[in-house]
C-alpha cells in the first residue's frame, strides 16, 4: 500500500504525515508514507485545499487533518474497496 | 457515554453567557483586591489588560464557534462551482463575499488558484477571492468588535469587501493572463469524487474543532497584543501619535501602508496595538489602512503565490490592493 501526504510543507501537512505513519504502525500493515511537496503534483490530484491524503492513488481526504483513528478507518475502507 | 455535541454546545453557551455577564464586576473586584496604588500608570495598564484580555478571548471563542458551523456549509469546491459561470463584476462581488465564509488557509492558496483557473474562473474573480479571504476573517472581526465596537468592525468589513471587489475587477480588466506561470494552464487534474454528508452534529463538532484549532493558534498573539496595547495605554501620553499618525499628517496613510505591507502579523496581534495607536492620537483612516495592509497583504502569501504568478503580476497585485487601502485610509480621514 502506498500513502501520500499532499502539501507544500505547512504545519498541517507535517502533522498529517506523522499521524499517517502512526496509523500504519498501529495497523501493522505494509505501507509506505511519502510526502508530496511539488505544487504541480499536488494540483494534479485536483484538490483545492491542502493537506491531502492519498491512498493507492485515491484521494481519501483533503483540507482537514484527520485523527489517527480516522486515518485507520480510511486505510481499511480503501483496502477493502481495492480487494473487491 | 459520549455527550452529543449539540447538548454540549447548549450547555457551554449558557455557561459562556454567565461568565461574560459577570466578567466586568468580577474583574473590578479583582483589581480592587490587588495591592496597586490607584491612578498610577502601572495600575492603569494592568486594569486595561485584566478587563480586555478575558473579554476578547471569550468573544473569540464564541464567534469562532459560530463561524466554524457556518463554514461547514461552504467549501472551496462549491465556491468554485458557484463562481464558474458568472459575469465579471457580479463574479467579483460573489467571490469576495464567498472569500469571507469559505474555509481558506493561505497555505492552500496555490492549489486553490490552480483549481479556479482550471475551471475557467476569470483571473480577476479569483483575485477577489484571494484578497477577501485573508483580509476579512473572524479573528479580525472579533478583535474589532471587542476593542473598537461594532461600527468600526462594520467599516472594516465593508471597506475590505470594497477593496477585494474593485481590486479583483481592475486586475481582471488588465488582461494579465500572460503573467501566470505557463504550466498552470496545462494542469489536468483528475476529477475528485469525495461525497460528504454532514449531519448537524458533525457541523457542531466542526465548530468545536475550529475553536480548538484557532484559539490555540492565536491566543498567545491576542495576549501579547493586548499587553503591548495595555502598556501603550498606561504609559504613552495622549496625543503622542497625533503628529505622525493623525489627520494633519497627510503622508501618514501611504507611509503606514508601506510599513504595513511587509510587516506580517495575524489580526490577533496587530489589532490591540492599533487600538492603542488610535487612543494616542492616530486617526481612524490611518489606523485602518495600517491594519488592512498588515493583515490583508503578507509576504508569506506572496511568496507562496510566486509559484504560480510571474513577478510582474505579483507587483500588480500588491500595488492595486495597496492603492485600494490608501484610498480607504484617506476616505476615512476625510470623513471623520
Amino acid at each position: 500500500m502506498n500513502i501520500k501526504v499532499l502539501g507544500p510543507g505547512c504545519m498541517n501537512c507535517k502533522t498529517l504525515a506523522g499521524r499517517a505513519l502512526e496509523a500504519v504502525q498501529q495497523l501493522g500493515i505494509e505501507a509506505t508514507v511519502e510526502k508530496v511537496e511539488d505544487v504541480r503534483a499536488i494540483a494534479s490530484y485536483g484538490i483545492l485545499r491542502t493537506p491531502g491524503l492519498v491512498i493507492d492513488e485515491h484521494v481519501v481526504s483533503y483540507g482537514t487533518v484527520p485523527r489517527v483513528e480516522e486515518i485507520k478507518t480510511l486505510i481499511l475502507t480503501q483496502s477493502a474497496k481495492m480487494q473487491r | 457515554m459520549i455527550v452529543k455535541p449539540t447538548r454540549l454546545a447548549v450547555l457551554l453557551i449558557a455557561l459562556w453567557v454567565i461568565v461574560y455577564l459577570t466578567l466586568e464586576p468580577a474583574m473590578s473586584v479583582l483589581v480592587s483586591l490587588l495591592p496597586l496604588p490607584s491612578g498610577s500608570k502601572l495600575t492603569e495598564a494592568i486594569r486595561f489588560f485584566l478587563y480586555e484580555a478575558p473579554k476578547v478571548l471569550l468573544l473569540l471563542a464564541i464567534v469562532v464557534f459560530a463561524v466554524g458551523i457556518i463554514r461547514s456549509y461552504f467549501s472551496p469546491e462549491r465556491t468554485r462551482q458557484i463562481l464558474g459561470k458568472r459575469s465579471p463584476f457580479l463574479g467579483n462581488v460573489l467571490a469576495s463575499v464567498l472569500g469571507i465564509v469559505t474555509p481558506f488557509c493561505s497555505c492552500s492558496a496555490v492549489p486553490l488558484f490552480i483549481g479556479f483557473v482550471e475551471t475557467g474562473i476569470p483571473l480577476g474573480v479569483t483575485f477577489s477571492f484571494l484578497i477577501a479571504a485573508p483580509m476579512i476573517n473572524e479573528v479580525a472581526v472579533v478583535l474589532l468588535l471587542g476593542l473598537f465596537g461594532w461600527k468600526t468592525a462594520l467599516i472594516y468589513v465593508t471597506t475590505g469587501l470594497a477593496i477585494a471587489i474593485s481590486s479583483g475587477f481592475v486586475i481582471g480588466q488588465l488582461r494579465v493572463e500572460r503573467y501566470v506561470e505557463d504550466w498552470v494552464y496545462s494542469v489536468k487534474s483528475r476529477p475528485l469524487t469525495l461525497e460528504s454528508s454532514a449531519t448537524f452534529e458533525d457541523r457542531v463538532r466542526a465548530g468545536f474543532d475550529a475553536v480548538r484549532d484557532i484559539v490555540r493558534k492565536v491566543y498567545v498573539y491576542v495576549l501579547i497584543g493586548i499587553a503591548v496595547g495595555a502598556g501603550v495605554h498606561g504609559y504613552v501620553p495622549e496625543d503622542f501619535l497625533a503628529g505622525i499618525m493623525g489627520r494633519s499628517a497627510w503622508w501618514s496613510v501611504p507611509v503606514s501602508v508601506i510599513i504595513g505591507v511587509p510587516l506580517y502579523s495575524n489580526a490577533a496581534g496587530i489589532i490591540p496595538i492599533v487600538q492603542a495607536f488610535l487612543e494616542k492620537g492616530a486617526s481612524l483612516g490611518t489606523a485602518l489602512a495600517f491594519m488592512m495592509s498588515v493583515i490583508g497583504l503578507s509576504v508569506p502569501e506572496t511568496i507562496i503565490l510566486r509559484k504560480v504568478l510571474k513577478l510582474p503580476l505579483i507587483f500588480i497585485f500588491i500595488g492595486i490592493v495597496a492603492l485600494g487601502i490608501i484610498i480607504v485610509g484617506y476616505l476615512f480621514n476625510f470623513l471623520y
